[in-house]
């Protein structure tokens, strides 16, 4: 698994409310076999005309904005439990993403591919988009080690939450399977007890 | 001491548990399907790992599969790649596949509980978001992302944090015309497509116990609509006989066994949750979506709640999906013209559904402006569909009855709805694009959208059930 520390990055901002999955990479674009080159449907619908040519006003194809931190509205990747959304997302150059509010299923399959899903509040989610709205460029800090955020630009700056485990998973880049596989003998003993 | 349901079996499957991590949950029963399986077998390979326990696992194809001419060779051909890589790969590593052409094949929510697979207490996992459906009969069902069937492969266990626990009772009678799908969709507009998330659900009260299991099913497959992990519903007598008897479910000493255990699965009277929300189902009527997330419901004779009365912040998000759906602040949908009936789907694919339609269009034909698609929920669906004679009602109804599959759901396979275009659909998501790039969704029950298709217009269905 890719591994997550820190990053500092300017930020593609998204302020829609329940962006689901369905948006995030339709299901038609799901046919692959592998888990590379989603990148290019992410936010198919949002991004592209239906004879395939950009929409200019969509803020992916705004050359103003790039960086690795997605920022969108609250109850982000709701829906289908795909994990597409996730590696498509990666594959789009995206390491954090930050909302008020995830779901479920798509915040666990982020952290399992080392996407980092940071859950702030309402008020620092604001904040966010007013400092992106002021300055394109607007800096984020984002520090795993110390569970901060920061906007360079203003120097605000919020902690977040995290499963303890799922950080050192991120930091050292390992996953659920090597976890569980060291324990083996012990569902072994479950199955017999059973 | 007292224990909610979710913890009870929850707490029978935890292989180990440990402060600062999640638990290690053993899980029964893995299904799978063509969509998000293949990277998980690819995972597996390049660990040079098995899967652990390949008889605890079932595939089907579901999503990826064309519904007409079925047994000819896929024309999509990364669909068709698809489907037979889920053939290969269950050759390969020991898994009983029902596909295209196997009399079991069907939606895996669907299979699942006919076949006598889901049983209570269960833990149950499937690379499906509708995976809770299964928790209708008193299992712990949730969908997982890929890297997590992976997981399950190689372990046959999940690593994940106990949920919250919520409980809504709804208590009371159902109106005539009112159904399960409108009990859940009323919850939904109620708490919210994010009022459930973080919690798994307990449904419970009299009105969710004088449900069939079907519709308990259709209750519990779109928890997940409100983000919910899962949702469920306490066994009782409805459940066992239900159960008795199917293909897999067990027999004889093992019926005694399984049975007596059965009964030990529900909340106790003093336990408490995170959570408790109550409903009198005399307030529910029936149900329909004007937005696009399942929470945007209302009754179907109530006008689109305005803008200007969503909070500041989720306005331009509101506005938003009403210029998708093309309607209206304070509009009614009554009246409103459609173009497609879509009846089929986890949610509503089940026989009892296709009797209800067929009993609603008896004697009756679709508009001429509309058409009908009725996708059954698996072969056996199909079958019993057609050895009841509903297939020649539909027929004579104009109505389409297709094979099995998750169809026009999703607009992934063949089956999807013109952009522009609104359909009346029994399935559980209204998202942009969900049934096919820019195609408006309205989420129905099979009675709702039996009546649509017969006047070709959004109708309330009791003022066609009070004239007959």
């Amino acid at each position: 698994m890719r591994k997550f520390v820190r990053l500092t990055s300017a930020i593609v901002p998204l302020n829609i409310e329940n962006i689901d999955t369905d948006q995030i990479i339709p299901a038609r674009f799901l046919k692959a076999t592998t888990r590379e080159g989603f990148g290019e449907n992410l936010f198919r619908d949002w991004r592209y005309n239906g004879d395939n040519t950009p929409k200019p006003e969509f803020v992916l194809n705004d050359p103003t904005y790039n960086g690795q931190v997605l920022v969108a509205g609250k109850n982000f990747g709701c829906g289908s439990s795909r994990e597409h959304a996730a590696w498509a997302i990666q594959d789009a150059g995206f390491d954090v993403v930050i909302s008020s509010f995830f779901a479920d299923i798509f915040k666990g399959n982020a952290l399992n591919n080392g996407l980092l899903p940071i859950q702030v509040s309402d008020d620092f989610l604001s904040a966010i988009f007013t400092a992106v709205g002021k300055n394109h460029k607007a800096q984020l800090d984002v520090d795993l080690e110390n569970q901060t955020v920061t906007i360079a630009d203003t120097g605000e700056q919020t902690n977040f939450e995290i499963n303890p485990y799922k950080k050192s998973c991120l930091i050292n880049g390992y996953d659920d399977i090597d976890f569980i596989l060291d324990q083996k003998s012990l569902i072994e003993e479950f199955e017999q007890k059973r | 001491m007292s224990k909610t349901l979710v913890e009870k079996i929850w707490d029978a499957h935890v292989v180990k548990s440990e402060t600062g991590f999640p638990d290690i949950l053993y899980i029964d029963t893995h299904l799978i399907h063509e969509v998000t399986s293949p990277q998980a077998f690819d995972g597996l390979r390049k660990r040079g790992l098995p899967v652990l326990r390949p008889k605890q696992t079932v595939a089907t194809a579901d999503h990826n599969v064309p519904t007409i001419n079925q047994l000819l060779p896929i024309k999509e051909e990364l669909s068709r790649y698809q489907v037979d890589m889920l053939t290969k790969n269950c050759a390969e590593f020991g898994i009983e596949l029902y596909g295209l052409g196997h009399p079991f094949q069907g939606i895996v929510h669907v299979i699942g509980p006919e076949l006598g697979i889901t049983l209570p207490g269960k833990t149950m996992v499937c690379g499906d978001s509708h995976t809770s459906t299964h928790g209708a009969f008193g299992a712990i069902a949730f969908g997982i992302g890929t890297s997590q069937v992976e997981q399950v492969f190689a372990t046959q266990c999940l690593l994940q944090q106990k949920p919250k626990t919520m409980k809504i009772e709804v208590n009371g009678k159902l109106e005539k015309g009112v159904t399960a799908k409108d009990i859940i969709l009323y919850i939904i507009a109620k708490i919210s497509a994010a009022g459930g998330t973080g919690y798994f659900i307990e449904y419970a009260g009299s009105a969710i116990e004088a449900l069939s299991m079907e519709a308990r099913m259709t209750i519990c497959n779109m928890s997940i609509e409100m983000g919910a992990r899962g949702g469920l519903i306490a066994p009782d007598q409805t459940t066992f006989d239900y159960i008795k008897g199917r293909e897999f479910a067990p027999a004889g000493a093992e019926w005694d066994k399984a049975l007596e255990y059965w009964k030990t699965l529900y909340s106790d009277a003093d336990a408490t949750f995170d959570s408790v929300l109550k409903f009198s189902a005399e307030d529910i009527a029936p149900m329909i979506t004007y937005g696009t997330n399942p929470g945007m419901g209302m009754g179907i004779k109530e006008h689109i709640p305005s803008t200007n009365s969503q909070p500041d912040k989720e306005q331009l998000s509101y506005q938003k999906a009403l210029d998708y759906m093309g309607f209206k602040d304070d509009s009614s949908l009554i009246g409103k013209p459609i173009d497609y009936v879509f009846i089929g789907s986890c949610t509503n694919s089940r026989i009892e559904d296709l009797r209800e339609v067929a009993e609603f269009v008896k004697d009756k034909q679709k508009a001429e402006n509309v058409t009908v698609w009725i996708v059954p929920g698996s072969k056996q669906v199909e079958q019993q569909a057609k050895n009841e004679g509903l297939d020649k009602i539909f027929e004579h109804a104009g109505f389409q009855l297709r094979e099995p599959g998750c169809s026009a759901c999703l607009g992934m396979n063949e089956d999807k709805i013109p952009a522009g275009k609104y359909c009346v659909s029994t399935s559980n998501r209204n998202f942009e694009g969900r049934q096919g790039p820019n195609a408006r969704t309205l989420l129905v029950s099979p009675l709702t959208a039996a009546a649509a298709a017969v006047t070709g217009r959004i109708t309330d269905v009791r003022d066609l059930l009070v004239e007959a």
